[in-house]
């Protein structure tokens, strides 16, 4: 057993994520990266796209994490189901795991499966007590079958339930504290549901744990218009991963990462795909406010010690 | 009082079905309505399960045409949603779907063109495997090669179809489409993953048979007997020596009065 785990230990030289910008690997971009080892601080993958036996993806993956730092973010095991984990998900989870040896891993804070039905989304959940037993127990049981820590990403909802009790923010807080899981902060989300649900984005960020934040995400939304009964224009954001960030939700990042300090972060691009370049050049954005954050907090350090 | 539990069913057949009506009572309404909140939800669901299946389904995609594929393939997701959180593994019964799909029935080879890509979704995601080395098995004495027992490569998968299908998947694999004589008979396909490329190949009914009987744990004698019981023209030499060079078998033993070696 200890020369398996030293073993696991050695087979990959990047480990730990940086506190700097990564991109979500997406099947169109997995050649150049295979090739040409392009400019990204670390990358991300969805959990679920690698469960295959074997094949291509596989092989590839394996060639692309000797190259860069990876995380694994789940996109199935689906936290907030009344009915539990499926203990078969989560073996194929950990084997990738196993295999892979991500830095990070990571799932939301939604549902997707009920009545053995998986609908491919992420679903929101009503804040209250019973959600949060339910979560925290599917947490519980998800870092026992992982063997390890992992973080849970604040949702974008389109939703809000009657049963509610409390605030998404303290409905979070709650779960880091009771589940010592770590918090994934997906800036873009808070601004989406802010829109949506009418709160503000800048008293969420007051409200949740900060100093359990190991990673934050940033990605494009849509905007739709609609006229409603009486023609007034309304409008929903929807969360699509499908554009550039928008310079709201950039706000948001550096005003976080003002509080948190340096975070490894990500941008996620999930629909209209876009060439590797202009993804690149949205990781550089961030780098960008990464740095300037990084120098100011060094600064600041040095008038500490002084 | 309502618990997660009535929450989550009344959004699964909120989400598969119609409108919002069983979530309603759930959620907080406002000037945007629970009928549009849901929707983006459902929206979400049938366009990314659509997308999904496009994706493995590019040929049957081609043949109906976009428009046509989107309203079978949503059909389909309603009726047949996935069962496990993994995409890769979404999609298996779209072809015994098609088959029974009214609106499809003046394209009848159109579930066997859908077999063909599922082989081809399987065989890509399918376990790893050596394949056998043919060096090693020249070093059989031949009058013992009758006694071999080879395994087939885990990605290997079978299409029989009473339409060329075979055929009309390659022409639909360059920009312009030629012809397929849809009264030229049937196709059976051998689909497999070799290396990282998935591949197929026409087999002969002998063929097929050899095949099947080795999957069944058959000597390569009884395997060929067989074959040439259903094709009087079936060449086993000619037929071994195509499946070493493609890779079919990924592995070979041979029993000896001292059991078997590898």
């Amino acid at each position: 057993m200890a020369d398996q785990e030293r073993h696991l230990q050695t087979r990959f030289e990047h480990m730990d994520i940086p506190d700097r910008a990564g991109v979500g690997l997406r099947h169109p971009h997995i050649p150049a990266f295979v090739r040409e080892r392009p400019p990204a601080a670390w990358l991300e993958v969805h959990t679920e796209n690698y469960v295959g036996a074997g094949g291509p993806r596989l092989q590839a993956l394996e060639k692309i994490r000797q190259d860069y730092p990876l995380s694994c973010h789940g996109v199935g095991l689906s936290l907030g189901s009344a009915e539990g984990l499926d203990k078969g998900h989560l073996a194929r989870i950990r084997a990738v795991i196993d295999r892979f040896q991500p830095g990070l891993v990571s799932e939301h804070v939604s549902w997707s499966v009920t009545g053995g039905v998986y609908l491919n989304d992420l679903l929101p959940l009503p804040y209250t007590d019973e959600a949060l037993d339910i979560i925290c127990r599917n947490i519980e049981h998800a870092q026992e079958a992982l063997g390890r820590q992992i973080l849970v990403e604040n949702p974008s909802s389109y939703v809000s339930f009657k049963s509610s009790t409390m605030p998404e923010w303290e409905f979070m807080a709650a779960i880091v504290k009771r589940t010592g899981c770590g918090l994934l902060l997906d800036v873009n989300n808070i601004h989406v549901s802010a829109h949506n649900h009418r709160f503000d984005a800048n008293a969420y960020l007051d409200a949740v744990p900060l100093d359990k934040v190991q990673e934050i995400h940033v990605a494009g939304h849509f905007v739709q218009h609609f006229a409603d009964e009486d023609g007034t224009d309304r409008v929903i954001l929807i969360d699509d991963h499908g554009t550039h960030v928008e310079p709201a939700v950039w706000a948001l990042f550096r005003r976080a990462l003002e509080r948190i300090g340096p975070t490894p972060t990500l941008v996620e691009w999930d629909n209209n795909i876009p060439d590797l370049d202009v993804l690149l050049s949205e990781a550089r954005k961030a780098e960008l406010i990464l740095s300037s954050v990084r120098a100011q907090h060094s600064s600041m350090a040095n008038v500490h010690v002084a | 009082m309502s618990t997660l539990l009535d929450i989550q069913e009344a959004f699964r057949v909120g989400v598969l079905g119609d409108n919002d009506l069983p979530a309603r009572g759930f959620i907080v309404e406002d000037e945007i309505s629970s009928d549009r909140r849901v929707g983006i939800y459902r929206n979400n669901t049938l366009i990314s399960l659509s997308k999904a299946l496009a994706a493995c389904y590019p040929v049957v995609e081609r043949l109906v045409g976009e428009r046509f594929f989107d309203h079978a393939a949503r059909a389909f997701v309603k009726g047949h949603p996935p069962r496990q959180p993994q995409l890769l593994a979404y999609g298996g019964g779209f072809a015994a779907f098609l088959d029974g799909f009214a609106p499809a029935r003046s394209v009848p080879y159109l579930g066997d063109v859908a077999r063909l890509e599922w082989a081809r979704n399987e065989a890509l995601f399918a376990d790893e495997a050596p394949l056998v080395d043919i060096a090693a098995l020249q070093r059989v004495p031949a009058d013992r090669y009758g006694a071999l027992r080879f395994r087939l490569h885990p990605s290997v998968r079978i299409v029989r179809s009473s339409w060329p299908v075979q055929s009309i998947w390659q022409v639909n694999q360059a920009d312009e489409v030629e012809p397929v004589d849809l009264d030229q008979g049937g196709e059976t396909v051998l689909v497999m993953r070799p290396a990282s490329k998935v591949v197929s190949h026409g087999l002969t009914a002998g063929d097929d048979t050899l095949l099947m009987a080795i999957a069944g744990g058959a000597t390569l004698e009884e395997a060929a007997v067989k074959a040439a019981e259903i094709d009087e023209r079936f060449d086993l030499q000619h037929a071994l020596v195509a499946h070493l060079q493609r890779g079919t078998f990924s592995a070979v033993s041979l029993e000896t009065n001292r059991g078997t070696a590898e």
